[in-house]
């Protein structure tokens, strides 16, 4: 019987050492496996490589806490502003940061799941971003050569779970959730519900379950409401 | 703006430049605005067009901010703000969303800028005198992969200083990448012999115009 349900953090987090790469979902508050990112800062574990689309917001939640922790070594991150945790390492030089066009850091995890070792790109031709980096005339058109980007693990919020790890997601909370599941070696996933198998219809399942190795059931209710003037980009 | 050159100028209002954008985009566009200035523009769209927003975190069919009450926490938009979705709005993840747009699915997208060349070049993501930590999101994506480019902008700086300018000392998002510029003194299109203006605030004068312009301008 395939069980991949988890029944305790200590169990769905076993296996993440010093040095892991961390591919973590969540676009603002929303999709952002809280609990697995707490469960993390408090393993102890140092020198982390975090891949996200930001660089967290509250420093007492989610992965705005682990950077206050000391956990996070480097950041590769399409948009690492209004983290208040994150800007204070950075000034001080203690955490790397690798800034990637949005559209290109989903691509590149999406090819890593998808076994494409890299691609051509027209996004930031002739910017500072594609500085170092192979450009090839394709088309009459230049493009910048982007590798895959594999991780150790994926963290990921899900809506509902099964016990085979077939995932469906909430509203805008998908984001980077499904590409995530698929790059990484190890997937864990942060699901409000878990179902029995059989109760997700197969037109519904988002994420099928092959890409999935753990599920912790963390009925956590919503992502608090955004501020409404809150309009920071990215 | 203290300029005295500017007595008896009427610049465009925020909400003026917001309308003058709605109106110009045609029926069945599926739209991307960026932050700030351009996402007035979704006050402004015209009631019997059918326009689609995007937002790059995975919506198509985006409706206005939603009011705190009836808000749905698991909905936001690019700039985490709670928003509504209207009727046949679609929900997709980041992979295909950045598909969308640089795959040349987006009709437009309108963005703020910091400088915007004469050749179409723009820059409006970072400068070099700033020393936060550098911060790109999806503009570069946009600005590359979008059909059209519009920009929105007051006209100079705040200091008084040329933000439509002959070639963009600030970092670059993209080259040859805006098509039209919307700003607080005129609308102008960015042609293969550069900036040419469309329309003008009421009473700037063309030599005012250029003057505040760090490229010629041609007046069609």
């Amino acid at each position: 019987m395939i069980d991949k349900e988890v029944q305790d953090m200590r169990s769905a987090l076993a296996g993440i050492k010093d040095g892991s790469s961390v591919m973590i979902g969540g676009f603002g508050a929303v999709g952002q496996p809280n609990a697995l990112i707490e469960g993390l800062g408090q393993l102890g574990v140092r020198n982390l490589t975090v891949i996200a689309n930001n660089a967290g917001f509250e420093a007492d939640i989610g992965l705005g806490k682990l950077i206050g922790t000391g956990a996070v070594g480097k950041i590769i991150c399409s948009f690492p502003r209004g983290s208040s945790t994150f800007d204070q390492r950075y000034r001080k030089g203690e955490i790397e940061l690798e800034v990637v066009p949005q559209g290109t850091l989903a691509e590149r995890i999406r090819a890593a799941g998808a076994g494409i070792a890299g691609f051509y790109t027209p996004t930031a031709v002739g910017t500072k971003l594609a500085e170092g980096k192979e450009v090839r005339e394709i088309g009459g058109k230049d493009h910048v050569l982007e590798y895959a980007l594999h991780a150790d693990v994926a963290l990921i919020q899900a809506w509902t779970s099964d016990r085979w790890g077939n995932l469906t997601y909430r509203g805008s909370g998908r984001n980077f959730n499904p590409i995530m599941a698929m790059a990484a070696k190890l997937t864990i996933v942060q699901a409000g519900t878990v179902l029995p198998l059989g109760t997700i219809g197969p037109d519904d399942i988002i994420t099928p379950g092959i890409f999935v190795n753990r599920v912790l059931c963390v009925p956590d209710g919503d992502p608090p409401l955004a501020s409404t003037k809150d309009a920071d980009n990215g | 703006m203290a300029d005295k050159r500017m007595a008896g100028c009427k610049p465009f209002s925020k909400a003026e430049m917001a309308a003058l954008v709605a109106a110009d985009i045609p029926e069945g566009w599926h739209v991307n605005l960026g932050i700030g200035l351009p996402t007035l523009v979704a006050d402004h769209l015209p009631m019997n067009r059918e326009i689609l927003l995007h937002s790059e975190n995975g919506i198509l069919g985006m409706g206005p901010v939603a009011q705190r009450e009836s808000a749905d926490p698991w909905i936001v938009n690019a700039g985490k703000q709670n928003v509504s979705l209207v009727r046949g709005a679609s929900l997709f993840h980041h992979a295909d969303s950045f598909a969308m747009i640089r795959g040349g699915h987006i009709d437009l997208c309108v963005l703020g800028a910091f400088e915007i060349a004469a050749n179409g070049d723009l820059a409006n993501w970072t400068t070099s005198s700033d020393d936060r930590s550098p911060a790109v999101g999806g503009a570069m994506d946009l600005a590359t992969g979008a059909r059209n480019v519009w920009v929105m902008t007051q006209h100079v700086t705040k200091s008084g200083e040329h933000k439509l300018v002959q070639q963009c000392r600030y970092p670059l998002t993209a080259r040859k990448a805006v098509g039209r510029v919307y700003s607080d003194l005129a609308v102008i299109d960015i042609t293969p012999n550069g900036f040419s203006v469309r329309a003008m605030a009421p009473g700037v004068t063309p030599a005012l115009l250029q003057d505040l312009t760090g490229a010629p301008l041609q007046f069609p």
